[in-house]
């Protein structure tokens, strides 16, 4: 099998909310050719939990999000989504599903329509699903609410009247409206500067706890993702490097990349020279044709031999800590099979 | 050590500073009123030295590169106020020829989406050597010869091959390089980098930065990095100055700066950074609310609806620039100094009583 092992994923007792297995997503580009977009991933996530996804550009983060929704559906593996197959459901059914499984972008300003009133736009969802009787004026109150907006205040206005911040609030809370279960986050504050970008966390932890919502969280800052995750996966060019509980995975990274990353963060430490550090200095080979066996190889300071001709699976090292190198920073435990 | 009073800027004395910034003023028309987006800004910068301009989005750092640049639209600015000097001579009295042969060339600009300065439709072999054959008068062969050694120099693999591809075809942290090798094509004395990473993911920041420094320290050229993160600039810089709502409030040289930070909006600015260190879940402290609209800033302190300090004072009295050594602020009460508030009457994460933040053209209220 071409996924990168499954020594990660929580037994049955766990309360798992969303379960994705050995997912394929191949864009084919002409001639034959085609992106390695994810080659092979599985991860879960518990019911409450969120799940950081890092990576540099181009790792499949968005594909990997995307995927889940079905927006399109992978080329093969599965989602298993509070028990049901959503890769197998029609249409129809997986219009039902949608509204429990909600999407936020990057970019809010271009992910809102610029024509409509903001409480129109928040609203949209409710109207979509259920018809204009459906919409509930004191639902769109309440999430605006959620997100620190005052409807008495905003409702009536256009969303080129707002900040880049405000815009995301805007879009967070439109997402909220359908009571969600799953929020997929795709790069929520890259584009925000750093005082707004804190103001979206704490507001993203705080509509968390208020609705009870499990999140998948992407991003590419190391630091940004640790504040608001339990669990982190870090992608490499389509498959994983490296799963495990926030804590054990900063405090000791056991893949090559993951390391990497750790050392690219900036950090706001006149003492911590950058230039001494060991930063990854070339860029991730094309999706087209990824290097065999470990993709990370042609960037790895420890790559061997068996590095080109073998895939690692991704095996334990701590106690919710999993890597997938043959060489780990980390001891293996014997014990662990 | 004792804060002094008011200390008129010292940027005009001595000449023989690379550039001299002094008290520019750019203000825009517009239908909400004149838009102070620099309200007197002086600093100065030696050869071979770096300076990091921080601040949140809308503080006025790119209209106060472009300033410096001379670079700004004509048609809704007003009359610029206030004086660059670039080795000595007014950049903003220079005739447009002499502005000509600076830009681009004693000057350089990296700016923060690559393609503000590559034209899509043109391979990048003849932009880095139009440019260059322009400026240095050298043949087209020549011109070749060193855009593969710029391109070299900045890690790009196969530049034989790359000067024959357009931008599309790279991805984006290589547009950035190319940008910078073109930047660096005349071998400028000044290098104005406004958020040359903002766009690109944490790695190739890192290697661009660590790109941008090694080029600085090779040249020995002066170097001005923008950005919103202090995380940036952290290590890289010799100095830092700090702008809020078009004005200067902090600068210092950089380990001074972290190590005794005065200005309450410089601290708050770093309590914003989430930490690798912190643990999960740790909830950041926000500024709240967002910076003033320039047309109509506060009357005080123009931070202090935000400010967790706050003192009437500061809502009646606009703060002087003040000098401690080579440490200037612009706080009534700076902290780690005497006058510093005690904690009591200190307030988090809350506005000002009295004042409602403008947050866009949104009064939000609450902590925003
Ligand atoms: N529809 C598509 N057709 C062809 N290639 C695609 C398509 N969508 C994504 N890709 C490619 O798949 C790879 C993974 O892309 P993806 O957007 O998932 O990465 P990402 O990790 O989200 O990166 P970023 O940080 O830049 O958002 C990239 O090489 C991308 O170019
Ligand atoms: N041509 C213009 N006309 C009117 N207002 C302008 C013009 N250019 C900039 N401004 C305003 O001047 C202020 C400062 O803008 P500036 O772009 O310098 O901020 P910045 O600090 O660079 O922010 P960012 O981090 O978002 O790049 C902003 O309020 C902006 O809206
Ligand atoms: S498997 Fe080999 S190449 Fe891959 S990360 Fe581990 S050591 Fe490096
Ligand atoms: S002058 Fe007052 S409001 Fe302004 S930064 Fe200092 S303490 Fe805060
Ligand atoms: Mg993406
Ligand atoms: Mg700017």
């Amino acid at each position: 099998m071409a996924g990168t092992g499954d020594a990660h994923l929580r037994n049955g007792d766990a309360d798992v909310l969303l379960k994705v297995s050995d997912l394929v997503m191949e864009f084919p580009v002409g001639e034959g050719r085609k992106v390695h977009a994810v080659s092979g991933i599985s991860f879960d996530l518990i019911r409450g939990e969120t799940l950081g996804l890092v990576g540099e550009s181009g790792s499949g983060k968005s594909t990997t999000g995307r995927a889940v929704m079905q927006l399109p559906s992978p080329t093969s593996g599965s989602v298993m989504f509070e028990g049901r197959e959503l890769t197998e459901l029609s249409n129809d059914e997986m219009r039902r599903m949608r509204p429990r499984v909600q999407m936020i972008f990057q970019d809010p300003v271009s992910s809102l329509n610029p024509r409509r009133r903001v409480s129109d736009i928040v609203a949209e969802p409710l109207r979509v699903l259920k018809g204009r009787k459906g919409v509930s004026a004191d639902k769109v109150a309440e999430v605006l609410d959620a997100v620190g907006l005052d409807v008495n205040k905003v409702g009536e206005r256009r969303p080129h009247e707002f900040s880049g911040g405000q815009c995301q609030r805007i879009s967070i809370a439109r997402s909220l409206v359908l009571d969600p279960e799953l929020l997929i986050c795709d790069e929520p504050v890259s584009a925000l500067d750093v005082s707004v970008q804190a103001q979206i966390l704490n507001l993203l932890k705080d509509a968390k706890e208020r609705y009870g919502l499990t999140m998948v969280f992407i991003a590419h800052d190391l630091g940004v993702v640790k504040n608001i995750s339990n669990r982190v996966a870090v992608m490499y060019l389509g498959k994983l490097c490296e799963v495990g509980e926030a804590g054990a995975l900063y405090n000791s990274p056991a893949h090559p990349y993951t390391a990497a990353l750790l050392e690219s963060v900036p950090v706001p430490d006149p003492d911590i020279r950058p230039a001494e550090r060991e930063v990854l200095t070339t860029e991730i080979p094309s999706p087209m044709s990824p290097p065999s066996g470990c993709r990370f190889r042609t960037r790895c300071p420890h790559a061997a031999e068996i590095c080109a001709t073998e895939e690692p699976q991704l095996r334990a090292v701590g106690p919710d800590q999993f890597v997938a190198c043959h060489f780990p920073l980390q001891p293996v435990p014997v014990s662990v099979s | 050590m004792t804060v002094d009073a008011p200390v008129t800027n010292d940027a005009t004395s001595g000449t023989d500073h690379l550039l001299v910034v002094d008290d520019v003023r750019t203000h825009f028309r517009t239908s909400r009123g004149l838009v102070r987006a620099v309200d007197g800004v002086s600093f100065t910068l030696d050869g071979g030295r770096t300076l990091g301009i921080v601040g949140e989005s809308g503080s006025g750092k790119t209209v106060l590169s472009r300033s410096i640049m001379g670079l700004l639209p004509k048609r809704h600015t007003e009359t610029p106020t206030g004086q660059v000097l670039f080795k000595g001579n007014d950049l903003r009295a220079a005739p447009r020829k002499e502005l000509q042969r600076i830009w681009g060339c004693d000057v350089a600009v990296v700016f923060q989406d690559p393609m503000t300065s590559l034209n899509p439709v043109m391979k990048i072999g003849k932009q880095m050597t139009e440019s260059m054959r322009h400026h240095l008068h050298i043949s087209q062969s020549e011109a070749n010869v060193r855009a593969v050694e710029l391109l070299r120099s900045v890690d790009i693999n196969e530049p034989d091959r790359r000067l024959e591809q357009y931008p599309h075809q790279l991805s984006g942290g290589m547009r950035q390089r190319v940008t910078i090798a073109m930047a660096l094509g005349c071998s400028p004395e000044l290098l104005i980098a406004d958020e040359p990473t903002t766009a690109l993911d944490v790695t190739v920041q890192a290697q661009i930065l660590d790109l941008l420094q090694a080029q600085q320290r090779q040249r020995n050229m002066a170097m001005i990095i923008v950005t919103h993160d202090l995380g940036v600039v952290a290590g890289r810089t010799d100095e830092i100055m700090v702008m809020y709502a078009g004005q200067v409030v902090e600068k210092a040289p950089t380990r001074e700066l972290f190590t005794r930070v005065r200005m309450p909006y410089t601290e708050a600015l770093l309590q914003s950074i989430p930490r690798i260190e912190d643990n999960v879940d740790t909830r950041l402290k926000v500024i709240p609310g967002r910076p003033p609209d320039l047309t109509s800033p506060p009357k005080g302190c123009r931070f202090a609806p935000r400010c967790s300090y706050t003192q009437t004072k500061c809502l009646e009295e606009p703060p002087p620039l003040v000098s401690e050594g080579d440490h200037q602020y612009r706080c009534w009460f700076p902290i780690g100094t005497s006058l510093e508030v005690d904690p009591p009457t200190r307030r988090d994460g809350a506005l000002a009583p009295g004042v409602v933040a403008t947050a866009g053209t949104v009064t939000t209220g609450g902590a925003d």
